[in-house]
């Protein structure tokens, strides 16, 4: 079957020659034009609009934002705030970062219809330390949204107000992570914090309710508001709504960031007709699905098992190039949609030496609370790095593999599972790889690529 | 702390735009490492005064990202990413390559002053793999061929200042 | 006394066993009320949770309902509500009691989240046990023996952190023990307000440190010590002086003010080693000031007084007390008694008897210095309230012994006991003391005990037993920790003996001394020494609410009316 087209909606200007990230050019496009109606709407109209959606978010769980939103304790009496993940940090995903450098307007409509839409005053950005561009550009777009009255005291004439500022994060992967976010923001070391009973929805910035939600969910929240909930339900496929951006990285002939209805296309569709395919001479070795800490997917494992389709349950058997790239789909053959991004590994790599670059990552961005987590991640960079550089011994893999079992599932926060995932599955499909390490090391060529 | 006059109604400004003062602890950290090029001791009670905080409690959270420095670093600041796609693309390499040119090692001050080469963690455009961050500037597909010509460039901009 | 509000109780279910809780209890302490350890290392029960070190980790579970009708779901099995327990386990340390709440802390994987916390902890450890000052105490000793798998799995290097840092006069930090829970940093922030420690870098080389420059050296250091599970942070004083194991621990009352903590006092073959606190959530949570912990070093003090002295020769305690009668007879009618709020409440009855024979003044001994809002109150005498329950003093000291002093000077008084007292720092000059002749009971050597014509050594509260009435009125008992030093007699054998040297009796022995202060002391009611708990009793403090007392506001402790103007 051949791949469907690209349905851009979010990433509809991104390259676009001609169109520049001022509020000019969004405007001549029609921007802001969507939040002014929605401005005249009754707010619980736009949070029920997004319910019924279906759209879940594009940070990496996939909660469904609707949902979310309804969890906010809305009458505590405190103020509630918006806090925009603009932190990008899991490895393999790339596509905030084009949405806040080239169309930053269309993230700051969506900011301010959320706000509207639950009463929300003020909303800060936290974005990334790495891109001082992406945050001079996204000043720069409030204050002229500012000028505009789409962002101030008194937004459209409404009589509400709402504020937008951007806070830099300083090179932290666990600021991403939504309660080490708002420690950050808060001024303090990004530790994620225990939850019960620290819910972002009760007890979030300042301790009082606060969403998170991702940059590229907003922009799709504002597109909902523009053709509302039921006509964004028919996007995609049913509980995988709208359209979700992939990022396609690693080893195929044209990486890049791809947008298709969420369950619409294939693995095998993105990587060798969107993507082109292997690189010359080489065939793909693995997957990973979603960022760097989705479960890896091995070429030539087969996934079997029933499921809902409408209202039927049926049988399916399918090889990696057959999987729908949507979150149920992926989840159900036990990894996940994460958030979008897409690593290929062709037969050229050791699965020992990716898993090592990986670990390295982990160990490094352990923000260091918790016990299993922070002497984990180092324990298995520590024997995985040895293997690649010093001695490995058979019953390392085993050993790896035991270790990352005592992290996931006993963390203040997921990254357990980010960093416990990764080897739990390379282990797993890759097992003897790890056993013969030692005598691949020996015979192999010197590796093409270093990777750690 | 000798901060400019520009650099202080920066401060200034951001202080405000939260409710606690804690939470400028990064912006601050941010406009002063602007400026000086690291973030020292003195900085470090400096910004704690300014908001009301104990010194450990802005030390704690300097040591905690590795954007902020506690030392001066080379002029240039080149910064390669480490991360897997990079890595699968050659960013191992490209990083060598930035080490030879400048005759140096990760994370220490070329001997001439110009550059301090890094390894960072994926800098979220891996599909423009192998990338460098230099300072600001994002530099994509930077193979060992890349490295080299930015190598020169550095170093052509190094002979126009002398 | 104020009865506390009754909490809601809920019934939980703990390994099988219900039990009725206070609701919002979390289940490491629901869990130790049916006698089941629920290991852990970062949870305090005086500090916030933090939930990091994960050592907690259970299975909870709880009673199915219908989602639609919320009707009870049940187990056709076993006849009752099915449970649902979560997969994951989780922290004890934050999950509260609720009614129906389930918990287990007894299955093969909770078992496996222990010994994985335990592994983790352990392959960065040191392996210096047995040099090691916690040992005995170690948390991480005693639970790798109890929850560990006991082999190692580790064949990398181990990280180096700093060792032997000293944070400051009285804290020695080793980071390559520390595992990183974070109670000295809460403790610090929470209870000391001296937020100077931290946790700096990341990962697993994150490094607690004090700020560069900066000193852990508030008044509270030493509770950081307590605290720490491990034997990271340990005591300059202590270091590697004793086992602790060795030790024989006795409950005793930290003098140094009137909040009146409560303490252990560690000892061995009649020496004391130290004083820790002892948990009381009324008074002083479970920590306790630093200056409290050095008292002990008055037993074998330098100025300690050890020989009874008449005119300033070695005597023997019958001659003295004989000399002090005749020195009583002689100034019939011009006797004075300066008693003591650092005395007993025991000591002080038998000073009021002493007094009424001899149809003596009393005046007290006005100690008073800046309250910290922590654990160290205005008023540094432990005991004067003490001395208005007993009506040795009928109204609060004055701030210096002026009455007294005027008294002299128109020589309407010759003789003075003082109980422990320097009169001259108290006020009376020189030209005042060579007008009177001194009896003095006392422990350490002062100006007043040099010029006294009788010197009675007595002990120290460590000692011997008796009670304390706090700026609470709590009424807090204190036990001997260790012998009385040679020459010195139990201030109460002495105040009978002087009591006796006038013609009267009362007894000397805590226990028929009780029974006649329960019956003549009306706010001591039916209390006697056996029966007063551990934690203190709280006695009806009417007659004196509206005393101008010194103290501000401390933990655990708000002064009825505004404290009067602290002179110190
Ligand atoms: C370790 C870790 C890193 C994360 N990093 C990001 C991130 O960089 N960007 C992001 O949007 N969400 C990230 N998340 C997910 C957030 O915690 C949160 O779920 C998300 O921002 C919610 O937004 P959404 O519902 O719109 O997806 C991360 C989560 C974890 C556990
Ligand atoms: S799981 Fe890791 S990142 Fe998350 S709180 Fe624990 S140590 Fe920090
Ligand atoms: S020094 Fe002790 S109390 Fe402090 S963090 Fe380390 S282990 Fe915990
Ligand atoms: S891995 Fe290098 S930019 Fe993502
Ligand atoms: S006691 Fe440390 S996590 Fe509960």
């Amino acid at each position: 079957m051949p791949a469907p087209a690209q349905r851009r909606i979010i990433f509809q200007h991104i390259d676009e020659p001609g169109y520049s990230n001022d509020l000019a050019c969004y405007v001549k496009h029609g921007g802001y034009e969507v939040m002014k109606r929605a401005y005249a709407r009754p707010p619980a109209e736009l949070v029920e609009e997004v319910k019924k959606s279906g759209l879940r978010g594009r940070g990496g769980a996939g909660f469904p934002c609707g949902v979310k939103w309804s969890l906010l304790d809305r009458k505590s009496g405190k103020p509630i705030y918006l806090v925009v993940n603009a932190d990008e940090s899991e490895p393999g995903t790339f596509k905030d970062r084009y949405i806040m450098h080239q169309d930053p307007h269309q993230l700051i409509e969506g900011i301010m219809i959320t706000c509207f839409a639950n009463n929300v005053k003020q909303a800060y950005i936290y974005i990334r330390g790495e891109f001082p561009h992406g945050a001079r550009i996204l000043e720069k777009a409030i204050a002229e949204a500012r000028a505009a009255n789409f962002v101030g005291p008194n937004v459209l004439g409404s009589g509400y107000g709402c504020e937008i500022y951007v806070h830099r994060g300083a090179g932290a992967y666990i600021c991403g992570e939504e309660t080490g976010l708002i420690e950050s923001l808060e001024g303090k070391r990004p530790y994620p914090r225990i939850k019960p009973p620290y819910f972002p929805a009760v007890l979030g910035l300042y301790q009082c309710p606060t969403i998170v939600n991702n940059v590229e969910t907003l922009c799709h929240v504002k597109y909902i508001a523009e053709v509302g909930g039921e006509a964004f339900a028919r996007i995609g496929t049913p509980n995988n709504t709208g359209t979700r951006i992939l990022c396609v990285s690693g080893h195929v002939q044209k990486p890049g960031y791809y947008e298709f209805e969420v369950g619409k296309i294939t693995m095998g569709q993105l990587l060798n007709e969107v993507c082109g395919g292997p690189l010359p001479g080489r065939t793909f070795k693995a997957v990973i699905p979603g960022g760097s800490s989705a479960k890896i997917l091995k070429f030539g494992e087969r996934f079997k098992g029933k499921r809902k389709v409408g209202t039927e349950m049926v049988d399916y058997d399918w090889a990696v190039e057959d999987v729908p790239m949507d979150f149920d789909s992926l989840g159900m053959i036990g990894t996940m949609g994460g958030s979008g991004g897409v690593i290929v590994m062709d037969d050229t790599v050791n699965m020992v030496e990716a898993l090592a670059n990986i670990n390295a990552f982990y160990a490094h961005e352990s923000c260091g609370q918790c016990t299993p987590c922070r002497e984990g991640s180092l324990w298995m960079k520590k024997i995985s790095s040895r293997m690649v550089h010093g001695d490995a011994r058979p019953e390392d893999g085993q050993l790896l593999k035991s270790v990352a079992d005592q992290i996931a599932g006993r963390t203040i926060c997921a990254f357990g599972e980010a960093c416990a995932w990764p080897t739990q599955s390379y282990v797993a499909k890759f097992g003897d790889e790890f056993k013969g390490y030692a005598d691949a090391k020996k015979t192999a060529q010197p590796a093409a690529t270093t990777l750690v | 702390m000798n901060l400019t006059p520009a650099t202080l109604s920066r401060i200034d400004e951001v202080i405000p735009h939260y409710p606690t003062k804690r939470s400028a602890t990064l912006p601050l950290l941010h406009l002063i490492q602007e400026e000086v090029g690291y973030i020292s001791n003195e900085a470090i009670e400096w910004v704690a005064a300014k908001l009301e905080l104990q010194p450990i409690n802005v030390y704690e959270v300097v040591t905690f990202y590795p954007m902020f420095r506690q030392k001066p670093i080379g002029r240039r600041h080149i910064k390669v990413c480490r991360t897997l796609s990079c890595a699968l693309l050659g960013g191992y390499k490209t990083c060598a390559s930035f080490e030879k040119e400048f005759n140096t090692h990760l994370g220490e001050v070329s001997p001439d002053g110009e550059v301090t080469v890094e390894f960072v963690e994926c800098l979220a455009s891996c599909g423009t793999a192998p990338v460098v961050m230099i300072d600001d500037e994002l530099h994509e597909k930077v193979d060992a061929a890349k490295a080299k010509q930015l190598s020169d460039q550095i170093k052509a901009e190094a002979k126009a200042r002398k | 006394m104020i009865a506390p509000a009754k909490p809601e109780l809920v019934t939980v279910n703990i390994d099988g066993k219900e039990i009725a809780v206070p609701k919002g209890m979390n289940v490491i302490e629901a869990a130790r009320q049916v006698g089941v350890d629920v290991p852990h290392y970062c949870y305090h029960p005086k500090l916030t949770i933090v939930g990091n070190c994960r050592m907690c980790l259970i299975e909870m579970g709880m009673p199915a309902v219908d989602p639609a009708t919320k009707a009870p779901v049940m187990d056709p099995a076993t006849g009752k509500q099915k449970i649902n327990w979560i997969p994951r386990p989780q922290i004890g340390c934050a999950t509260n009691a609720s009614a129906g709440l389930h918990i287990r802390t007894q299955t093969p994987q909770v078992k496996d989240c222990r010994e994985g916390v335990m592994e983790f902890l352990l392959i960065n450890h040191p392996l210096d046990c047995p040099i090691c000052d916690q040992a005995g105490e170690c948390k991480l000793q005693e639970q790798s023996t109890g929850y560990g798998r006991g082999y190692s799995r580790f064949i990398e290097q181990k990280n180096v952190k700093p060792k032997r840092t000293l944070l400051g006069p009285r804290v020695m930090l080793d980071d390559e023990r520390c595992i990183l829970c974070s109670r000295c940093i809460r403790f610090a922030k929470e209870i000391a307000k001296d937020d100077v420690l931290g946790f700096i870098d990341r990962g697993s080389y994150s490094t607690l440190t004090c700020y560069p420059g900066k000193k852990l050296e508030n008044n509270y250091s030493l509770n950081t010590v307590d605290i720490c599970p491990v034997g990271a942070l340990t005591s300059t004083d202590f270091r590697f002086k004793m086992r602790v194991w060795f030790l024989k621990q006795t409950n005793s009352i930290d003098p140094e003010s009137s909040v009146g903590a409560n303490t252990v006092a560690w000892s061995r073959e009649g020496v004391i080693y130290r004083l820790t606190p002892r948990r009381n959530d009324e008074v002083n949570d479970t920590w306790m000031a630093d200056s409290g912990r050095v008292l002990y070093k008055a037993v074998t003090a330098a100025d300690r007084l050890t020989a009874v002295k008449v005119n300033g020769a070695d005597s023997a305690l019958d001659i003295a007390v004989h000399a002090a009668g005749e020195l009583f007879k002689s100034a019939a009618g011009a006797v004075a008694i300066v008693g003591s709020g650092r005395s007993s409440v025991e000591e002080q009855f038998l000073t009021k008897k002493l007094a009424t024979a001899l149809s003596a003044s009393t005046h007290l001994v006005s100690r008073v210095g800046p309250g910290d809002k922590i654990l160290v109150s205005a008023d540094r005498n432990p005991n004067v309230r003490g001395a208005l329950v007993t009506g040795l003093i009928p109204a609060l000291p004055a701030a210096q012994l002026t009455a007294l002093g005027a008294a002299i000077d128109a020589g309407k008084v010759k003789t003075i006991i003082s109980v422990g007292e320097d009169l001259f720092a108290a006020g009376l000059n020189a030209t005042q003391l060579a007008k009177v002749a001194v009896v003095y009971l006392g422990t350490q050597a002062n100006a007043t005990s040099e010029a006294a014509k009788v010197v009675l050594p007595t002990l120290t509260v460590f000692e011997k037993s008796g009670t304390f009435v706090n700026q609470q009125f709590r009424l807090q008992k204190f036990l001997k920790v260790v012998p009385g030093a040679s020459g010195a007699t139990d201030d109460l054998v002495v105040l009978a003996k002087l009591v006796a040297a006038t013609g009267g009796t009362v007894p000397s022995d805590l226990n028929p001394l009780w029974k006649v202060l329960a019956a003549e002391v009306p706010a001591l009611g039916p209390v006697t020494f056996a029966n007063l708990p551990e934690t203190g009793l709280l006695l009806d403090a009417t007659p004196w609410a509206a005393l101008p007392f010194v103290e501000g506001e401390t933990l655990h402790f708000k002064p009825a009316a505004q404290p009067a103007a602290v002179t110190a």
